[in-house]
């Protein structure tokens, strides 16, 4: 990966990022499309990812949990808004109970992927919009906890100005 | 991997090692992070706190004390009741909330970079520093 730009919007509430693969995009788009694939990016080792359901079809609700060291499951949905295969995808992602039924009121991410072709590299592009500051904390929230990806990323976080 | 960030290159505090050591340990604990997740949405009492886990109100109290320790959360008395909150203007809040979200994704993106790198035959296995 040979770069990595990150853009903040505080009035959108939008995170834009910008990375480049040593992959076609058409290998790249697999790692959407493919639930195995997804399964080894989308958690943090700590907080592997399970999707039992995932295709990506507009309309399509994908299901997911995400597993704990203690075991503890943190369940969440995609709801896939747009697809065009290997150059774009759109979709929801938020919150599920532990039966898979959307949290109501819970926060929801709106997520925009994509991937253009630079000679047989990828450059891919990841919009990420909450609606509401405490979507975006609920969702930081849940991601600090599973993603332990480190204090010293948190201590960053907090005390970056 | 730090040399690859953008998002915050800006003044970042310089801090004792005694600070440091209170900072990681502040946020070693999962109960305090979530308790200061919840005093950066809105400023809380320690009773309405300790209502929230499965703990004595002292040991809720031992949590506060210590991310103040940290400077993390800031208390104060007022009426019958001590109240805590984080030291953040709201769009401060909205700042860090997205860094520590860019986190989240900086670390997926690492993630998707091992994958692929697998295709090249090498063993894909990442080196082993990619997690700080």
């Amino acid at each position: 990966m040979s770069t990595l730009t990150t853009e903040k919007d505080l009035e959108q509430l939008t995170l834009t990022f910008v990375t480049e693969f040593a992959a076609s995009p058409t290998r790249a788009w697999q790692l959407w499309e493919d639930p195995r694939q997804l399964e080894r990016w989308w958690g943090p080792p700590t907080w592997p990812a399970t999707f039992p359901k995932h295709e990506l079809v507009v309309g399509s609700e994908s299901s997911y949990f995400m597993t704990g060291p203690d075991g503890e499951r943190a369940p969440g949905w995609w709801e896939i808004t747009s697809v065009d295969a290997p150059r774009s995808l759109t979709f929801d992602d938020g919150f599920a109970d532990e039966h898979g039924a959307r949290t109501a009121g819970g926060p929801v991410s709106h997520l925009s992927v994509t991937l253009d072709d630079l000679d047989g590299r990828t450059r891919m592009t990841i919009i990420s919009r909450s609606d509401t500051v405490e979507d975006l904390e609920q969702m930081v929230g849940m991601g600090m906890v599973e993603g332990m990806s480190g204090a010293l990323s948190q201590i960053d976080t907090i005390l970056a100005d | 991997m730090y040399n690859q960030m953008v998002v915050r290159n800006a003044s970042v505090p310089e801090l004792s090692t005694d600070e440091v050591d209170r900072l990681f340990h502040a946020l070693a604990d999962a109960t305090r992070r979530d308790i200061l997740m919840r005093v950066l949405a809105r400023e809380q009492s320690v009773s309405a706190l300790a209502e929230q886990y499965e703990m004595s109100f002292a040991a809720v109290q031992k949590h506060v004390v210590v991310l103040e320790r940290a400077a993390l959360v800031t208390k104060e008395r007022r009426g019958r009741e001590q109240m805590v909150h984080g030291e953040v203007t709201a769009v401060q809040r909205s700042a860090r909330l997205l860094d520590a979200y860019a986190e989240i994704w900086q670390q997926r993106v690492l993630r998707m970079d091992v994958i692929l790198a697998e295709d090249d035959g090498t063993s894909g296995t990442p080196t082993g520093s990619r997690n700080p």
